[in-house]
């Protein structure tokens, strides 16, 4: 017996120290990793009409910072490259270029927005470059078999749309519903799946509006939504004219049921700007614990990111969500890093990426995990309804997941 | 012994004649050789080569406005707009007929000439200002009617097109970008070619004496508005083809690459370059690429680097360098050097 457990031991230290050298041997690069460094590259808008997301690079750049501080990533220093692109796709592909071409990047991450996404989608796929949990929750980021390199990670806007049109038939009566929605995929999106969600009842969209990204305002469209005596409005706008809409709206005393896209459900870049008073009473849905609702003042993961907030981004506004949302989306990047290991091949990394089981995320609310898979590049995919008012917005319901199809 | 030493310096002298003589067609095959050879090193990345298609195509573009402007006295505020129209051409061809990228390029001229013949014969009633400004109203319709809803399934409204270059032919061992390099600075050096053979022609001068007195030159027996016209539809043609290399090189194109900010930065890169030169556009070209798009993150730099307490705004820096440059240099960075080049010989 004593002899059999010996053995035993022996074996187990044996195999032991053989899959320790295994894995040393096992070091695999491809372009941008190497024993001290993993470069990763980013567009993002800091110029220009969605510039309010802005915050939403900064706060990565200041995230990877304080993973270095702390000794990096499986002892890899991050160096994260980051261009703007003022939201302009032509931009976006010249940057991407150079960041896979010259900069040679291992991955892009959190690119951001759908056109600037859509301009580069086939480019990097066809280079086979991974293109990380875009900023942006079109339906088209989670097709592993046509484009196995992208993967979203917000919920995507065809539920959330639909989570919306049943809200309204649920809730508003007699409905008589306007849209006002950005004229590109991001607003087509939105709007298809709110549509798919009235089902038959789509004749009840009275109106809808659009906008181009580079116009000044929609003041115009507001009152022309007005106009049509819709008692509904769904609001499918980048915060700079979501905070437009609601100011408008309430200047000229039109007072829908509002919805509000997610992408906009910021306090400090939309609300504040538009007048606490304008926007009582609008609703979005939410997936990260909102920086102004009180009742996560002593949530352990509110604490943590107020601290990383004083230290590492002390003039980012925290009461925006998106700072809230750049620290939730890095910590899945860095957690895909660190069971990537030492293989950082372009292909382990989507493999990686694409096997986060029921992951913990800090941030998400209580209840949404992510899952994905070789078939399911969805990261997130549940919400729960909030409604604003006083200074924040107020969860409500309970959480949504899968009401697309 | 003298008689060879003689023979030899003779032989020298024809050689270096020769190569004096065809300096220019000299420069453009040693030139492509040595930046493809440090490309090959690893010197020079596919980035860079891409970066240096762009400013030679911009050239292309800037030369089509400095024929117009600088040898025709008509001012165009809109050559953005053929600049789309020929990007649009290529890309469409490309993408929904599946036809070759060379096999893009006659049609794109051909669509800009007529797109810039019509529009320069209404146009013929407008002097001036008035010209400016309708050319001007073109550019800002350009990117709307190109979202415009019907024609969609063509353009892919505000979404864009990508466009994919094809590997370079018969299995040369270069990159894409690379390959694409050397069609481009191909194409440029046949149509700088054709300008100075036109300006050097009959027309050419029929077109200078247009700018220069209209009402002698159709004395003269000129047919004035002919020739505008037929000038206007050739420098839609030059624009229209740079942006058609524009769409194929750059592998994507949309409304927003077409703004209107892009036909000021056409003229402007002409006016910077030289507005009546042909050496002009080259450097015209370089200044539209490198100054309009890294203006901005030279400001960052070099605020970061002196540690300056305010911010600066992105375009301070290209607005500053473009009053110095018209103060210092009103006839263009190659009228500067010329003058400077004959002050210099004359001391």
């Amino acid at each position: 017996m004593k002899l059999y457990k010996l053995m035993l031991a022996g074996a187990g230290a044996l195999s032991l120290t053989l899959t320790a050298n295994t894995v040393n041997a096992q070091k695999k690069y491809d372009d941008g990793a190497s024993d001290t460094e993993i470069r990763i590259g980013n567009t993002n808008p800091y110029s220009g009409p969605a510039s309010a997301y802005g915050q939403i690079g900064k706060a990565i750049e200041a995230y990877f910072k304080m993973i270095n501080d702390k000794g990096g990533i499986n002892g890899r220093k991050i160096n994260f490259i980051t261009y703007d692109d003022g939201y302009a796709p032509p931009k976006t592909v010249e940057m991407v270029r150079k960041l896979v071409e010259e900069d040679k990047v291992l991955f892009v991450y959190q690119t951001l927005g759908t056109p600037p996404n859509t301009a580069i989608h086939k480019y990097l796929n066809g280079k086979k470059v991974p293109q990380l949990f875009v900023a942006t929750g079109a339906s088209v980021w989670g097709k592993p078999t046509e484009f196995p390199w992208t993967m979203g990670w917000q919920p995507d806007y065809q539920t959330e749309g639909v989570i919306y049109a049943k809200h309204i038939l649920a809730n508003v009566k007699d409905a008589k519903i306007a849209v006002l929605m950005q004229n590109d995929d991001y607003g087509r999106d939105y709007f298809n799946g709110f549509k798919q969600g009235l089902g038959k009842d789509a004749n009840k969209i009275v109106q809808v509006a659009t906008y181009e990204v580079a116009d000044p305002t929609v003041d115009s469209q507001i009152i022309a939504l007005k106009n049509s005596g819709a008692n509904a409005f769904f609001n499918i706008t980048t915060p700079k004219f979501a905070a437009q809409a609601i100011k408008k709206a309430a200047e000229i005393g039109w007072k829908p049921a509002h919805y509000l896209n997610n992408v906009s459900s910021s306090v400090g870049a939309v609300m504040k700007p538009a007048g606490f008073d304008a926007g009582q009473g609008i609703l979005t849905a939410s997936y990260i614990k909102d920086p102004t609702d009180h009742q996560w003042d002593k949530d352990a993961d509110m604490v943590a990111w107020n601290a990383f907030m004083d230290k590492y981004y002390p003039g980012g506004d925290k009461k925006s969500t998106f700072p809230a949302y750049a620290y939730a989306v890095t910590s899945t990047v860095v957690e895909v890093l660190k069971r990537a290991g030492d293989d950082l091949t372009r292909a382990n990394i989507m493999k990686q990426a694409a096997s986060l089981k029921g992951f913990e995320n800090p941030l998400l609310l209580p209840g949404i995990k992510i899952n994905t898979s070789a078939t399911d590049f969805y990261p997130i995919q549940s919400v729960q309804l909030a409604r604003f008012k006083g200074e924040t917005f107020e969860l409500f319901g309970s959480i949504l997941s899968g009401e697309a199809e | 012994m003298a008689t060879t030493a003689s023979t030899s310096s003779t032989v020298a002298d024809t050689a270096t004649g020769f190569a004096w003589r065809y300096r220019y067609w000299l420069l453009l095959v040693v030139l492509p050789v040595l930046l493809i050879a440090a490309g090959k090193a690893g010197y020079i990345s596919n980035f860079q080569f891409l970066q240096l298609s762009l400013m030679i195509v911009y050239s292309i573009a800037v030369l089509g406005l400095i024929l117009l402007t600088g040898f025709n006295g008509q001012i165009s505020l809109g050559h953005g707009a053929f600049f789309a129209v020929g990007a649009y051409t290529a890309a469409i061809m490309i993408d929904q007929a599946g036809w070759p990228f060379w096999a893009t390029l006659p049609v794109a001229a051909l669509v800009c000439f007529i797109v810039g013949y019509l529009f320069g014969l209404p146009a013929l009633r407008l002097e001036g200002h008035y010209l400016a400004l309708a050319t001007f109203a073109l550019a800002v319709a350009v990117p709307q009617i190109l979202k415009y809803k019907h024609i969609e399934p063509l353009t892919r409204g505000v979404m864009g097109i990508n466009v994919f270059k094809s590997d370079p032919p018969f299995g040369l061992p270069l990159s894409t970008d690379q390959w694409m390099f050397l069609v481009v600075l191909a194409l440029a050096a046949l149509m700088f070619w054709i300008a100075r053979n036109l300006l050097d022609s009959r027309t050419g001068r029929a077109l200078v004496a247009i700018r220069d007195h209209s009402m002698a030159a159709s004395t003269m027996g000129i047919n004035v508005s002919h020739y505008k016209a037929v000038m206007f539809g050739i420098s839609a043609l030059y624009t229209g083809l740079a942006g058609a290399m524009h769409g194929i090189i750059f592998e994507f194109v949309s409304p927003d690459s077409f703004r209107f900010e892009l036909s000021i930065a056409i003229l402007v890169g002409a006016v910077v370059g030289g507005i009546a030169s042909l050496p002009g556009a080259i450097i015209g070209g370089v200044f539209v690429q490198v100054i309009e798009k890294y203006a901005d993150a030279l400001t960052r730099k070099i605020s970061a680097a002196v540690h300056l307490p305010l911010e600066l705004e992105p375009w301070l820096i290209y607005g500053v360098a473009l009053i110095i440059l018209m103060y210092t240099m009103p006839m263009g960075i190659a009228g500067g050097m010329a003058a400077l080049w004959r002050r210099l010989k004359r001391s």
